[in-house]
């Protein structure tokens, strides 16, 4: 055992504890940031596994844009807190598929790679990565560079508010009443109360 | 440096995000998951290139990681923005409530 795996154990343990961190946790906010730690704890692994450049992406790209997205997801969705809230009823299948496949799984890889070894890890050099992109993988690269920007302006059309035929803002698209939907009467039957009838169906059927 | 262990964390890391989409009702929880097992698998692709291509210019795996980390950055916007739209219009974003399409 070599002090590269040595390296690598720690950080694996981090990673997978991040991990199940995020899967189990009660709180939206403390599961985001876990998955942020998960993805930190990827890219160590990447350094471990001397893929510099990969490393450096996956800092910038995941944990530095995805993780903040997903923490704007869950502060503009307004999701309930609690155990019960977040999961549903399928605990036990979840644990049963995950668990078997977990299983099955590891058995293959030990059994096929066990015994392999590298003897000496290295990783390639940002320069061979850079011109392996610009000569051979030119094609997928330039493709990648439309689908991103695909993603972005559906993204965009999707998130924005709905207008109406004439291009104008809707009078009332949504009446949002607070955190809990299901709630009986109170604000909302208040609110349906004072909103005139008209311009609720004009707004709603869409 | 064995191989085991990098293969064996992203199997674990895999089996995780399976668990994390089938337990939780959370849109965005369950979209989390699927982040998770995206990475898994990017963690396989460079154990695997330093297998096989231990100091050659051939850099497959390096090229595909980086590019599931692209596709990764897609996937997430155009889905939390369809989890947005669906905040919208159902006040509510447990997968469970949407059920339009089903059988």
């Amino acid at each position: 055992m070599t002090g590269l795996d040595v390296v690598f154990v720690l950080v694996a343990l981090f990673t997978a504890g991040a991990a199940v961190l995020t899967v189990t946790s009660k709180n939206l906010v403390h599961a985001a940031l876990s998955l942020a730690a998960t993805l930190a704890g990827t890219a160590g692994v990447f350094l471990v596994l001397h893929a510099d450049f990969l490393a450096l992406v996956q800092l910038v790209v995941n944990v530095g844009a995805v993780a903040v997205l997903f923490l704007f997801g869950l502060m503009l969705t307004r999701a309930p807190i609690g155990r019960e809230a977040l999961d549903s009823q399928n605990r036990g299948l979840g644990l049963a598929v995950a668990g078997g496949l977990f299983v099955l799984l590891s058995g293959l890889i030990i059994a096929a790679f066990g015994t392999t070894t590298v003897e000496q890890v290295t990783g390639a050099s940002i320069e061979v990565i850079g011109i392996a992109i610009f000569a051979d993988w030119v094609l997928p690269f330039e493709l990648l560079s439309m689908l991103l920007l695909a993603a972005l302006i559906g993204a965009i059309m999707l998130a924005r508010r709905e207008t109406g035929e004439s291009g104008e803002e809707a009078m009332v698209t949504r009446i949002d009443v607070g955190d809990t939907p299901t709630t009986e009467g109170g604000v909302r039957a208040e609110l349906e109360n004072t909103t005139p009838a008209g311009q609720l169906g004009a707004g709603g059927d869409r | 440096m064995s191989l085991v262990g990098p293969l064996l964390l992203a199997t674990f890391l895999f089996c995780v995000g399976i668990y994390g989409v089938i337990a939780r009702r959370n849109a965005v929880l369950v979209l989390i998951s699927v982040e998770l097992m995206l990475n898994a698998v990017n963690i396989n692709l460079v154990a695997f290139q330093n297998l096989l291509f231990p100091d050659e210019l051939a850099v497959s795996g390096l090229m595909f990681a980086l590019f599931i980390i692209g596709v990764a950055a897609a996937e997430v916007g155009v889905g939390l923005a369809i989890v947005f739209n669906m905040f919208r219009n159902r006040a509510s974003v447990n997968v469970d409530d949407v059920d339009l399409m089903r059988w």
